[in-house]
C-alpha cells in the first residue's frame, strides 16, 4: 500500500520500505580507512597482519559497547564473524564507502543478518556511516535495525534476516556481473547453522551450473547455533564435501588467522566458484563468551562489559 | 461510454501478448533479462531463449533460489522478470518475495503464470488462488492483474518504465480483448467500461469479460451497471472505488481467486471505513473440486449468471 494516495486520514498502512533517509558517509572516517587500506596494501606479511589484528579489535570493542548501549544483540555470532569481515573491508573488497552505489563494486552480502552489530561496527568503521551512528543501534526509529536494510544502511546489498536468503541473492549478483561484463566479485558470508536453510543448496547448484567463478561463500564455522551444537542438532559434516560434491573450490581455514584468510579471499584457480569455510569460536576474544551456547544473543551485564573490553584491549 | 462484447469475439491466453512484448521490449533494452524455473515453455519463454540464449537464466526447479537470484540480478542493474507458475511462485517463495525485493525495494518483476484456477483439473496444489491475498499482505509491493492482451503489453511495459516491485499476473484462461487500447494504466487508477448508477460491478482479470456480459443482461432488466476494471488490484483506485459507493446502491466485486484477502477484500476495507454499502464478494470459496477450469469457473458462479444474480442481490439489499 505504499504508493497509495491517502484521501482519508485512516486504512493507510506507513512503509518503512522506502520513507526516511538513509544514512551517509562520514569523510573523515573514509580518509583514514582508505589511508588503513593502503598501508595494508603496501606493508610487509607481519605488518599487513598487525594492522588488521588492530582493526579486528577496534570492532571487536565496537561490537561490545554497541550491545551494551542497546541492551539487544548477537554478541556470540558478531565475535565470530568479526576477522572475516576485517579482512575483507579492509584488505579484499573493492568498494568506496564515499560511491557505496558505485555500479562495479564488490558485493558483500551478510546472509547471517542477526550479526548486523558486526557490520555496523565494521561499516563505521571505514566511514560508510558516522560511528555515533552506532549508539542508536535498535533505538526507535534508527536506521540500523537488528538486521540491515539496503535502504537505509550504505554498504548493505539486501535485507537478510531470515536465514538463507543471502546466497541466492549473491548468485544473482555474481550473474549479473558476467551479463553485463563488470569484473566485480561477490562475496556472502553465511552462518554455519544457516545452512540447514535448503535454498543455499539451491543456489550452490546455480552457482556451480553457471561457473560463477568470482562468487566466493564464506561460512562462518562457529559450530554453535542458536540453541546447542550444529552437530548435535542437524549435522553438518562432512561440510567441506558437501561442498566440494556441489562443484566448489573449497578452503579450509582458521577464520581468525587473517594471512590465512587473505589467500582464502584470493580469485578463484578452477574456474568454480569458491566456498571458504571458516572455522571460528563464538564469542572469540571475550574468554567467558567463547564457544559457550547462552552467548548466542546473551546480553553482558555491566560488569561483564568491562571485563570483555579489558580483554579486548590487551 | 458502453462498451458491447460481441458474441463471436475472439479469446486469447495472455502468456503470448506477455511473451511477445517482452522480446520486443528486450530488444530495445539490454537490461531486461528472464528468469525461470524450468518454466520456459509454460510461461512461452521458448522465443525469448532463442533470440537471446544468455539473457534467459535457468535455476532449475528451486523457486527460493529463483526469487532470490532475481533480487541479486536487480542489484546488479539489470530488469529481471521472475516468471513461475503463480502457486509455486508466490507459495514456494513468499518470504523471499517479502524480504528480497519488497523490502529491499528492488526492481524485480514476480511473473505469476497460469494464476487462478488455470490448471483446472491439476487440482488445488497446482491453482493459485490465494497469490492475490498474499501479495497484498505485502507492503511495497504492487499488484497488477491484466485482463486481456492489451492490458498485458501495457502492464510489461509499465513494469521496465517504472522501478520498483511489481507481482504481474498473467492470466492463461482464454479471454476476449475487454479493455480499450487507448486505456491509461496506472497504479491506483480504474478503467470505467460500462457506466450505470443502479450498481457497480469491479472486476479484475478474466472475470472482466464475464462482468461486463452480466452487465449486458442486467441492462435487459432495465437496470444500470457501472463496470470498472482495476487491473492494479494495489494499490486501489480508491476515489473510483468510493465514487461507486456514493454513486450506486452497492457494490459487487469478481476475482478468480479465494475470497478471504484479495479485491473483495480491499474494496470492502474501504467502503466499510468511509462509505459502507451493500456489497457481494465473488471469487474461489475454497479448494476446488476435479473439473477443468472452465467448469470450475462456473462451479463456483464465476460467470455472467453469477455476477448478475449477486448485484440483483444487492440491490434488494439496499432498497430494503
Amino acid at each position: 500500500m505504499a504508493h497509495t494516495r491517502a484521501i482519508f486520514p485512516v486504512v493507510h498502512i506507513h512503509s518503512t520500505a522506502t520513507s526516511g533517509s538513509p544514512l551517509t558517509a562520514d569523510a573523515s572516517s573514509a580518509r583514514e580507512w582508505a589511508g588503513l587500506r593502503e598501508r595494508i596494501e603496501g606493508a610487509g606479511h607481519t605488518e599487513r597482519v598487525r594492522l588488521l589484528e588492530e582493526m579486528a579489535a577496534d570492532v571487536r570493542r565496537s561490537v561490545v559497547s554497541t550491545i551494551d548501549q542497546a541492551g539487544l544483540g548477537h554478541i556470540g555470532g558478531d565475535l565470530s564473524v568479526t576477522d572475516i569481515l576485517v579482512t575483507l573491508f579492509a584488505a579484499v573488497l573493492d568498494v568506496d564507502p564515499t560511491q557505496p552505489d558505485r555500479p562495479d563494486r564488490d558485493r558483500f552480502i551478510l546472509s547471517k543478518g542477526h550479526c548486523a552489530g558486526a557490520l555496523y561496527a565494521t561499516l563505521a568503521q571505514c566511514g560508510f556511516f558516522p560511528r555515533a551512528a552506532l549508539d542508536t543501534f535498535m533505538a526507535p526509529l534508527s536506521e540500523l535495525n537488528g538486521h540491515p536494510n539496503r535502504t537505509k544502511v550504505p554498504g548493505v546489498e539486501t535485507n537478510t534476516g531470515p536465514l538463507g536468503h543471502g546466497f541466492p541473492v549473491g548468485v544473482g549478483c555474481a550473474l549479473a556481473a558476467r551479463l553485463r561484463g563488470l569484473p566485480y566479485r561477490t562475496f556472502v558470508v553465511l552462518g554455519d547453522g544457516e545452512l540447514q536453510e535448503g535454498s543455499n543448496w539451491e543456489a550452490a547448484m546455480t552457482a556451480a551450473h553457471y561457473d560463477l567463478d568470482d562468487l566466493t561463500a564464506v561460512v562462518d564455522r562457529n559450530r554453535l547455533q542458536q540453541g546447542a551444537r550444529t552437530e548435535d542438532t542437524k549435522q553438518l559434516e562432512p561440510l567441506a564435501d558437501k561442498w566440494t560434491s556441489f562443484g566448489f573450490e573449497v578452503r579450509d581455514v582458521d577464520g581468525h588467522d587473517h594471512a590465512a584468510l587473505l589467500e582464502a579471499f584470493a580469485p578463484s584457480q578452477t574456474g568454480k566458484p569458491v566456498a571458504v569455510i571458516a572455522n571460528t569460536i563464538k564469542g572469540k576474544g571475550v574468554s567467558f563468551m567463547e564457544d559457550r551456547v547462552e552467548w548466542h544473543h546473551k546480553v553482558p551485564s555491566a560488569e561483564q562489559v568491562q571485563a570483555a573490553i579489558e580483554e579486548l584491549t590487551r | 461510454m458502453t462498451f458491447r462484447l460481441a458474441a463471436d469475439a475472439q479469446t486469447y491466453d495472455c502468456r503470448k501478448a506477455f511473451a511477445d512484448t517482452l522480446i520486443d521490449l528486450a530488444r530495445a533494452d539490454e537490461r531486461i533479462v528472464a528468469v525461470c524455473n524450468d518454466s520456459v515453455g509454460s510461461s512461452n519463454l521458448v522465443e525469448f531463449r532463442k533470440e537471446f540464449p544468455d539473457r534467459l537464466i535457468n535455476v532449475g526447479i528451486a523457486e527460493q533460489d529463483l526469487v532470490g537470484v532475481g533480487a541479486g540480478l536487480a542489484n546488479g542493474g539489470l530488469i529481471p522478470f521472475v516468471s513461475a507458475a503463480a502457486p509455486f511462485l508466490t507459495g514456494r517463495a513468499l518470504e523471499q518475495i517479502k524480504a528480497d525485493v519488497a523490502y529491499s525495494d528492488q526492481h524485480v518483476i514476480l511473473c505469476g503464470q497460469s494464476p487462478g484456477m488455470a490448471y483446472g483439473e491439476l487440482g488445488p496444489t497446482h491453482h493459485s488462488i490465494e497469490d492475490l491475498s498474499w501479495t497484498r499482505a505485502i507492503d511495497n509491493l504492487r499488484v497488477l492483474v491484466p485482463a486481456d492482451p492489451v492490458q498485458t503489453r501495457a502492464a510489461v511495459r509499465w513494469a521496465v518504465d517504472n522501478p520498483g516491485p511489481l507481482y504481474l499476473r498473467v492470466p492463461r484462461f482464454k479471454v476476449p480483448e475487454v479493455t480499450p487500447e487507448d486505456a491509461v494504466l496506472e497504479p491506483g487508477r480504474a478503467v470505467q467500461l460500462a457506466d450505470g448508477d443502479d450498481v457497480t460491478v469491479i472486476a479484475v482479470g478474466t472475470m472482466v469479460s464475464r462482468a461486463l456480459e452480466a452487465a449486458e443482461r442486467l441492462r435487459g432488466e432495465g437496470l444500470g451497471v457501472r463496470v470498472l476494471n482495476v487491473p492494479f488490484v494495489d494499490p486501489l483506485d480508491e476515489e473510483a472505488v468510493l465514487a461507486a459507493a456514493r454513486e450506486t446502491g452497492g457494490i459487487v466485486t469478481v476475482e478468480e481467486a479465494i475470497t478471504t484477502g484479495g479485491l473483495g477484500a480491499a474494496v470492502a476495507s474501504l467502503v466499510a471505513q468511509h462509505h459502507p454499502v451493500p456489497m457481494r464478494i465473488l471469487g474461489v470459496t475454497g479448494f476446488a473440486p476435479t473439473g477443468s477450469a472452465s467448469f470450475l469457473l462456473d462451479h463456483f458462479g464465476l460467470n455472467a449468471g453469477g455476477v448478475a444474480a449477486a448485484a440483483r442481490s444487492v440491490l434488494e439489499h439496499a432498497r430494503a
